[in-house]
């Protein structure tokens, strides 16, 4: 494998370990704007709130090593959603700060305003981040000298609004099994009904993006379907998807979350492998569409970089897991609390 | 009306790193302050350090979700707004954010969780490290992030080709001429942030007569430690990086040290009234020869001005916000030594307590510090106009061409109107912290 495939593969390493870890408190953050009492919305940021602000790095660490590795990647895609993601930043900001103002202040009126604030700054990037990745899927209009000029309209057309509900649907669902590990009785039951019913929007949304994606984006599927890696990722797709269900059925919520983890990883797996080895195709000629070749940094940047990821990542997912390790369990409301 | 997409950038880079950057130094400052705290709680068995690093510890969890919730918006924006300057240097300028996320972030925003609400669930000692974690991890940031700008100061390890710059050697790019002095000198002026804050807050407990106790303690140790740090700020730090400014940006150390003509001999300007176009100095009040001893540390050292280096084709920054904001911020440093000098003479006297009016005054001198932040960036900054990467590329070709300046001018609004709400209820919530003030702890944390 190549220095630039190599780069392809980390960025999607980072990227789906964001869909994953960020995508569960996401679905909490979701699912906040439906809980039935205090207590219930206190086990919600409870159980979330040692590792969201963690979770949330490893977008900026994708985004950091995007700029690092395939600089043209970013400066295109980041110009070109201006407005989309001005949006997504509003949301991130009110998001980011609302579990720790909410906390400050015992008034019902206070803490709803920032119940809501919280709620929609889930929702929108859960929909947003569909949205971008459809529009990459379906390439934006870049220019044989690399220019792109992309109205905030027309990143709104219906296939990336599908894939939008699409994630959303799929980060309420992990949201919903992960709440489902943290909570008991009433709330739990609950849990894992919502489970049951993002899994079916789930499972109907890929089903009608596969086949709408034969005419938003047909050369995606051109070249995919005789790689064995596409394949597999669908196998395990379906697998894991099926499995996500059964063990939610079963009363077994940390099964039916990893599950649902696999489920994510494989959605990005197949999205990557239908890209590769394009990481934006341009919708007028896709001869003019960004590759990890065309648009990426020297040889000597990408080696330094993979020096500081294998050193630093590593250390990160030790002790990353030894906190979940640590705040393992159901959520126990105290002083400390939000 | 065309709106200028360029200039509306520019405003908003300033507004969006103007406002983060009051958030970094607190939260360094005061993780390295909680992390004292902690550990003489934890080795002494001092329960009233204990309770002030609890107490503390929940300002550091404000201020930091905010750094967090601004500091993504600079991540993004290079890519948004500076999309021509992303393509340019993004061989050599994405690694250092992207090191910093791995090396810095994870480590600071994983452990503060454990930090916050750990305390019950592990031992002493890897509650405390979980602290110490917090502060090595926000240091490496801000470490990262002056590596990146840094090389826009003074760029180095690099070579122009194929249309932008490529990296030729990473620990040249990385450890250029001004990264050491900057790193040290920013990180000196956060801790100085932290301990003006904890002195602040601990005075207002002490008049208030809240948890006095926990308060004295945390007064004292701010007091001593803002003095040492206060020092280091001015030297050796800061002159180092003066020093450093000298050597290798000639354009902005003149137009800081408000040097219209070259001279052997140079003075330093104390005081002078600064004009633009062209820049003229006048009322100048100066000590001969102190400036080219302290730049070159020889008296009778030639120390080029403005005007020499326009000659020689070099543009110069705007002279008036340069020299204006140099001086603000050298009398702020000044100031921050004579007030904790004078609070620690009456803490050797034992009068630091009774003394109202100097424990009535604190509380104000807490946003000097930022203040003075704010104003050491904007030389940094505006002192290297008119260049993004210092004679490498201009700022006026670095902007983003493909964003309309109706969909800055709309961004500029969207933040301002949020960050206005963020700091005002930034304020509003640390002021509910602070009268509360710390609380008792129970049975169970103290054992």
């Amino acid at each position: 494998m190549d220095l630039n495939t190599t780069w392809f593969l980390l960025i999607w390493v980072l990227l789906t370990g964001y869909a994953i870890l960020d995508g569960f408190d996401l679905g909490v953050g979701v699912l906040h704007l439906f809980a039935r009492d205090e207590r219930e919305r206190r086990i919600h940021t409870g159980a979330i709130g040692p590792f969201w602000d963690g979770n949330e790095v490893w977008l900026l660490t994708g985004a950091g090593a995007l700029f690092a590795a395939f600089p043209v990647v970013y400066a295109t895609v980041f110009s070109s959603f201006y407005l989309a993601l001005m949006l997504l930043l509003f949301a991130l900001i009110c998001r980011a700060v609302s579990l720790e103002f909410r906390s400050q202040v015992d008034s019902p009126g206070w803490r709803r305003a920032w119940d809501w604030a919280f709620g929609l700054g889930s929702l929108i990037p859960a929909i947003l981040f569909g949205v971008a990745i459809g529009n990459i899927l379906r390439g934006i209009p870049i220019e044989a000298d690399g220019r792109a000029n992309v109205s905030f309209a027309s990143l709104l057309n219906p296939y990336a609004l599908l894939i939008g509900v699409l994630s959303l649907a799929m980060f309420t669902m992990h949201g919903a099994a992960f709440l489902a590990i943290k909570s008991e009785g009433d709330l739990q039951r609950r849990a894992a009904r919502w489970v049951f019913g993002a899994w079916v929007v789930f499972v109907i949304l890929y089903l009608s993006t596969f086949a709408a994606t034969f005419y938003a984006a047909p050369f995606l599927f051109e070249g995919a379907f005789s790689r064995a890696l596409f394949w597999v990722f669908l196998v395990i797709l379906l697998l894991a998807a099926v499995y996500t269900f059964v063990a939610n059925r079963a009363g077994k919520y940390l099964r039916s979350f990893l599950a649902s983890s696999v489920s994510i990883a494989s959605v990005m797996g197949l999205t990557a492998v239908c890209l590769f080895p394009r990481v934006v195709p341009s919708s007028l000629d896709l001869a003019h569409s960004l590759t990890v070749y065309n648009a990426s940094s020297t040889p000597r940047t990408l080696t330094v970089m993979l020096i500081i990821a294998l050193v630093g990542m590593p250390i990160v997912i030790a002790y990353s897991a030894y906190i979940y390790r640590v705040f393992a369990g159901k959520v126990v409301i105290s002083q400390e609390s939000y | 009306m065309e709106l200028d997409a360029l200039l509306l950038s520019r405003l908003q880079f300033a507004l969006t790193i103007g406002f983060h950057f009051l958030f970094p130094p607190l939260s360094i400052g005061l993780a390295w302050l909680v992390v004292i705290m902690e550990w003489r709680g934890w080795k002494r068995g001092d329960e009233d350090y204990v309770r002030a690093g609890k107490f503390f510890g929940k300002i550091l969890g404000v201020t930091f979700a905010v750094g967090v919730a601004t500091g993504i918006v600079m991540e993004f924006q290079f890519g948004t707004n500076w999309a021509q300057y992303s393509k340019f240097v993004g061989d050599i300028f994405g690694a250092p954010l992207a090191a910093e996320a791995i090396f810095a972030f994870f480590l600071e925003s994983t452990f503060l969780g454990l930090y916050l609400f750990g305390r019950k669930k592990v031992s002493k000692g890897m509650h405390w490290f979980s602290a110490l974690m917090v502060a090595v991890g926000s240091t490496l940031s801000a470490f990262w992030i002056i590596v990146a700008n840094s090389w826009q100061q003074t760029p180095a390890g690099f070579e122009i080709r194929n249309g932008r710059a490529e990296l030729t050697s990473f620990a040249e790019a990385a450890f250029n001429a001004s990264t050491w002095p900057r790193f040290f000198h920013t990180f000196d002026a956060c801790l100085v942030a932290g301990a003006f804050l904890v002195a602040g807050v601990s005075a207002y407990l002490v008049v208030k007569n809240n948890a006095v106790e926990v308060a004295r303690k945390s007064l004292r140790l701010s007091l001593i430690f803002g003095l040492i740090v206060s020092l280091l700020a001015l030297f050796p730090t800061g002159d180092w990086h003066a020093k450093q400014v000298a050597r290798t940006q000639p354009e902005k150390f003149a137009a800081m040290e408000g040097l219209t003509k070259g001279k052997t001999r140079a003075p330093l300007v104390v005081f002078g009234n600064p004009k633009d176009r062209p820049p003229t100095l006048s009322f100048e009040l100066g000590i001969p020869g102190v400036l080219s001893l302290l730049a070159f540390g020889d008296v009778s050292a030639y120390v080029p001005g403005i005007e020499d280096l326009r000659k020689e084709g070099h543009p110069t920054p705007p002279f008036v916000a340069t020299f204006v904001s140099f001086h603000t911020m050298v009398g702020l440093g000044l100031l921050f030594i004579l007030q904790s000098l004078l609070g620690v003479f009456l803490l050797c006297r034992k009068k630091l307590v009774d003394t109202h009016w100097y424990l009535k005054l604190l509380p104000w001198v807490i946003p000097l510090p930022l203040l003075a932040c704010e104003f050491g960036w904007i030389v940094a900054e505006v002192g290297r106009q008119p260049w993004v990467v210092y004679r490498v590329l201009k700022t006026a070709d670095a902007y983003s061409t493909n964003v309309t300046g109706g969909e800055v001018l709309f961004s500029i609004i969207m933040f301002g109107a949020i960050y206005a709400v963020l700091g005002a209820l930034y304020v509003y919530t640390l002021a509910r912290i602070v009268k509360r003030g710390p609380q008792s702890l129970t049975a169970e944390e103290v054992h």
